[in-house]
């Protein structure tokens, strides 16, 4: 069955490792691919635009539900949505226990938990469908596209700084400007003036390591899932390239199912860590050494 | 040229297999602990169930990181240049 047709499309077609990187590549604000690997003058709008996307999406569901919530027998959507929000407020009052940090901390744990998932869950769409049709769209055959934004360290890392910004937010607020001061200065090892600056070095440390971490967490999760994603349409690709290998076919539907199941977990599951790991931060904030 | 890609072949089935093995290793020993507990205390399962699922998801972070990376180097090889 191996046409000319076939060769010429097999000659013409990227190589494995171009159409990865192709779409591994930000659309962004200098029209073409990122050059350096940290440049701060560049935006990857394809993130900051599915993201808002999403947080619209996950506010617009929301707000129908609650618009149209009944006390007496609920529909699906609201019984959905309340055992969303008895976890997320059963989470929280475990672990923060301050009443009036938790107007605020609840919400947002709620807030962090449906974005993320409905972000997260741009992975379950084909990885060509969106990307071909911007091309198509624009009519340039090479725009770039990337449509999961947890999968940019860029939003990830944004979000954990966001996040960092909430726990100094509340160390301030609940032991004083003063008292988290003495905190960065005399916890862990004690108050001795020569502990201090290894005691500030501690506390900068893990600062610092928690906030990576939180980002990174997400960011490589949604990274490898999406890059296996890659992988199985890659073999799809290949079936049609041969026009020989059946088992390539059934390889890629055996294969892309199993792992569109197991990243269903793994969406779940990423999105309510980054919730937990908010929520166990600004508990954090307000114990006192 | 051809000792970087092999190198780079070696690294990447390093990165995946040693992850691998530890991050295995960790749910193990997690999910056989669970199971002894919830056995002991069966009223706690439920209690139980949501903290192994927040560390499931801990241990296996390290691990996908890893494979994410490894991927890359496979594919966008970042030492091509060399």
């Amino acid at each position: 069955m191996s046409t000319a047709g076939h060769e010429e499309a097999a000659a013409n077609a990227p190589t494995a490792g171009e159409y990865i990187v192709h779409h591994l590549t930000q659309w962004n604000t200098t029209g073409h691919a990122q050059k350096d690997v940290i440049d701060f003058s560049v935006l990857n709008l394809d993130t900051m635009i599915f993201s808002v996307l999403m947080g619209v999406l996950g506010l617009f569901v929301m707000w129908r539900v609650a618009k149209s919530v009944t006390s007496g027998v609920p529909g699906r959507m609201q019984a959905a949505v309340e055992i969303v929000l008895e976890m997320v407020n059963d989470q929280a009052k475990g672990i923060v226990h301050s009443a009036e940090s938790r107007k605020f901390v609840g919400p947002l744990a709620l807030t962090v938990f449906i974005w993320i998932f409905l972000m997260n869950s741009m992975d379950f769409l084909p990885v060509d469908l969106l990307p071909t049709l911007w091309q198509t769209i624009t009519g340039d055959h090479h725009a770039y596209l990337r449509v999961v934004p947890t999968a940019d360290l860029n939003g990830t890392l944004g979000m954990s700084a966001g996040v960092l910004l909430v726990c100094v937010y509340y160390n301030i607020k609940i032991k004083g400007i003063g008292g988290w001061i003495h905190e960065l200065f005399t916890a862990p090892f004690g108050s001795h003036p020569l502990l201090y600056p290894v005691n500030f070095a501690m506390q900068m440390i893990e600062f610092l390591a928690k906030t990576v971490s939180h980002g990174m967490r997400l960011f490589g999760n949604m990274y490898a899932g999406e890059l296996v994603f890659m992988l199985i349409a890659l073999m799809g690709a290949a079936w049609t390239a041969s026009a020989t290998g059946v088992s390539l076919f059934l390889g890629h539907i055996v294969a892309g199912s199993i792992w569109a199941i197991f990243h269903i977990l793994i969406v779940a599951l990423q999105a309510f860590i980054f919730m937990m790991l908010t929520l166990v931060y600004v508990g954090q904030a307000h114990e006192a050494h | 040229m051809e000792h970087v890609l092999g190198f780079v072949a070696l690294a990447a089935g390093l990165i995946i297999g040693l992850g691998a093995i530890g991050a295995c290793i960790g749910i193990g020993l997690m999910g056989g602990k669970y199971i002894e507990a919830s056995a002991r205390q069966p009223e706690l399962m439920n209690a139980l169930q949501t903290k192994m699922f927040l560390l499931a998801g801990l241990i296996d972070a390290a691990f996908l990181i890893g494979v994410g990376i490894a991927m890359m180097f496979a594919f966008a090889n970042p030492f091509k240049l060399v």
